[in-house]
């Protein structure tokens, strides 16, 4: 455990000391601050209209109609930031050589894996908390549901850790930083826009498509509800990336 | 110490270590020596744990590196040839990870950090970030990396690569003092310093190995005869058959002719003493006796002699011909 800390630590300490952990943070404030606002203005209007309708005042829910819809868009925010956390933990150690140190210390490589994966969580936790403002302002002058919400992060934070477990994996595979970042991209986007066909597929193909999309996962969650499926999809997704990282590690020791 | 039995490694269908064996007893400082690409960064991950052997084992402090890697691991400090830094960590920072991961105590960790950085004489930077520390100082921020946690074993791979002069005297003296507490295998292309620093060497080409010995036998063993510089004022005269003649001397060999002055290479019987006869054979004549001196087979040329008895016909390639450059042409470079 105490491993696992220190790489968590050493991780965490690397994204801090250079420009990655405040550019992943700044962009994800901008960019939810923008959706904040955006989605508050709808939200805004459309209680208004609400309000004066024919059939008199209509009830409008602030957690269906902004925070649900909020914690959707956040996806998008991850799909850009999440690579840039990930896409150095494997390809610049080997490309600088510290990956002799790891790999020749007293640390088994699930040790290292794990240690890598919870810096880059805690890392994906700090840009999440960003978001609290933004939804403490809803409670302080609304009083929206605080379950959902609740639920919505609990899902916001797996479905970070699947990008992440799998962003780990791919830079694991190259040296190249770059390359593992802009692989990660592609991957996250077609994990993302894959069940774009379901809706022209056969039942199913549409389930297996609908069930392999990270963010079709989400939307349970947003809404408040923590169903197994989802959360064994998720688990299992994150378990299977790690594994997956641990046995590249591995196999790259054979192949030199 | 270190044991190794008939290691062997393979990438895909070029062996790179091809059936090595040998032992390091307990404090001894054991010299690797070899041409670029002849194995030996091979075989230090091999001991090291980076990576698997294709076959054989090595054995660490009684641990066997496949089967008991995190024991094995424990006990060994490794400084791979580019030292492994953090560029955007501190050397303090470094270390101090290097400590946790290592397995150092948390109370110990300060402590040992103090001491790794002193002993290789970093700490004027310990504050310093280290991609801004020169070639040295990160040479030698490895160095400390490898010691910190006092292992048993300390494998290092060119040590001194990227040091200056004094640098790597200073190093050397380090290792030297290493010795004795602690199992050392250095690795160096750089024959002289190998002689001077160990008490055995090992020495591979083309991933096996061709000698094991220490550095005054090597020597000995090799040279077949003994060499005697000569050189004489021979007012005309000519000086060689009358050399030849001498009992026990094999062959003469003008070397170098100026005039009158002229040098001789000779070759006599080894164990045979001709320094006698040869000097009262030319100041006997009247011939002036301008120098005398015998030539010592080098590590070097041992060096090269072994690689070429091992092909045969073969003149070392440019792998090989970058390692007889003098420690002189070594400084050159840097």
């Amino acid at each position: 455990m105490n491993n696992i800390l220190a790489i968590a630590h050493k991780e965490l300490k690397g994204y801090f000391a250079s420009p990655v952990a405040y550019i992943v943070i700044g962009f994800a404030a901008i960019l939810f601050g923008w959706f904040f606002v955006n989605l508050l203005y709808f939200f805004e209007q459309s209680s208004m209209q609400a309000g004066s309708g024919f059939n008199g005042p209509q009830a409008v829910n602030v957690n269906e109609m902004l925070i649900s819809p909020l914690f959707l868009n956040v996806a998008v925010i991850l799909l850009f930031t999440l690579p840039l956390i990930t896409m150095r933990t494997y390809a610049e150690e080997k490309r600088s050589g510290t990956i002799e140190l790891l790999l020749t210390s007293p640390l088994t490589d699930v040790q290292i894996v794990t240690g890598k994966f919870l810096g880059g969580m805690v890392l994906y936790m700090a840009m999440l908390s960003v978001t609290v403002v933004h939804l403490g302002f809803l409670f302080f002058f609304g009083n929206p549901e605080w379950r959902p919400v609740l639920t919505g992060y609990l899902g916001l934070l797996l479905m970070g850790g699947c990008f992440l477990s799998l962003g780990l994996f791919i830079s694991s595979l190259t040296k190249n930083q770059i390359i593992a970042g802009m692989v990660t991209f592609a991957v996250f986007l077609l994990f993302w826009v894959i069940n774009w066909f379901a809706t022209f597929a056969g039942p199913t193909m549409q389930a297996v498509l609908n069930y392999l999309s990270i963010t079709e996962h989400l939307n349970d969650f947003a809404r408040g509800v923590i169903d197994t499926k989802h959360l064994v999809y998720y688990v299992s997704f994150i378990a299977f990336s790690l594994f997956l990282t641990v046995r590249a590690v591995d196999s790259e020791r054979w192949r030199g | 110490m270190i044991e190794v039995q008939h290691l062997t490694k393979r990438y895909g269908p070029t062996t790179a270590v091809n059936d090595i064996s040998f032992r390091v007893e307990p404090g001894e400082i054991l010299g690797f020596l070899g041409p670029n690409g002849a194995g030996k960064t091979t075989t230090m991950r091999v001991i090291t744990g980076y990576m698997p052997p294709s076959e054989g084992n090595a054995i660490v402090a009684g641990y066997d590196v496949s089967s008991h890697p995190i024991e094995a691991k424990r006990r060994t400090g490794y400084l791979p040839e580019t030292p492994p830094l953090y560029p955007d960590m501190t050397v303090r920072d470094y270390l101090a990870f290097v400590a946790a991961i290592k397995g150092v105590p948390r109370r110990e960790r300060k402590s040992r950090v103090q001491t790794a950085m002193g002993r290789t004489a970093v700490a004027d930077m310990a504050d310093r970030h280290c991609s801004k520390l020169s070639k040295g100082y990160k040479q030698r921020v490895g160095l400390a990396q490898a010691l910190l946690h006092n292992p048993e074993v300390l494998i290092l791979d060119e040590p001194t690569a990227g040091l200056d002069v004094k640098q790597r005297s200073e190093t050397r003296q380090l290792i030297k003092d290493l010795g004795g507490d602690h199992t050392v295998i250095l690795s160096s292309h750089i024959l002289s310093e190998v002689s001077q620093t160990c008490q055995r060497v090992v020495i591979i080409n083309k991933g096996r190995v061709v000698a094991v010995d220490t550095p005054d036998n090597l020597t000995s063993r090799l040279r077949g005869e003994e060499t005697m510089f000569l050189q004489v004022d021979t007012r005309g005269a000519d000086v060689k058959p009358v050399l030849e003649a001498i009992p026990g001397v094999m062959h003469v060999s003008p070397s170098d002719v100026q005039g009158d002055l002229i040098s001789f290479e000779i070759g006599s019987e080894t164990g045979r003493d001709v320094r006698r006869e040869l000097a009262s054979a030319i100041v006997g004549r009247g011939w002036g006796l301008l120098e005398m001196r015998p030539l010592r087979m080098s590590l070097e040329q041992i060096f090269l002699e072994l690689i070429e008895k091992e092909e045969p016909g073969t003149i070392p390639d440019g792998e090989a011909a970058a390692t007889d450059a003098t420690p002189a042409e070594e400084t050159a470079h840097e």
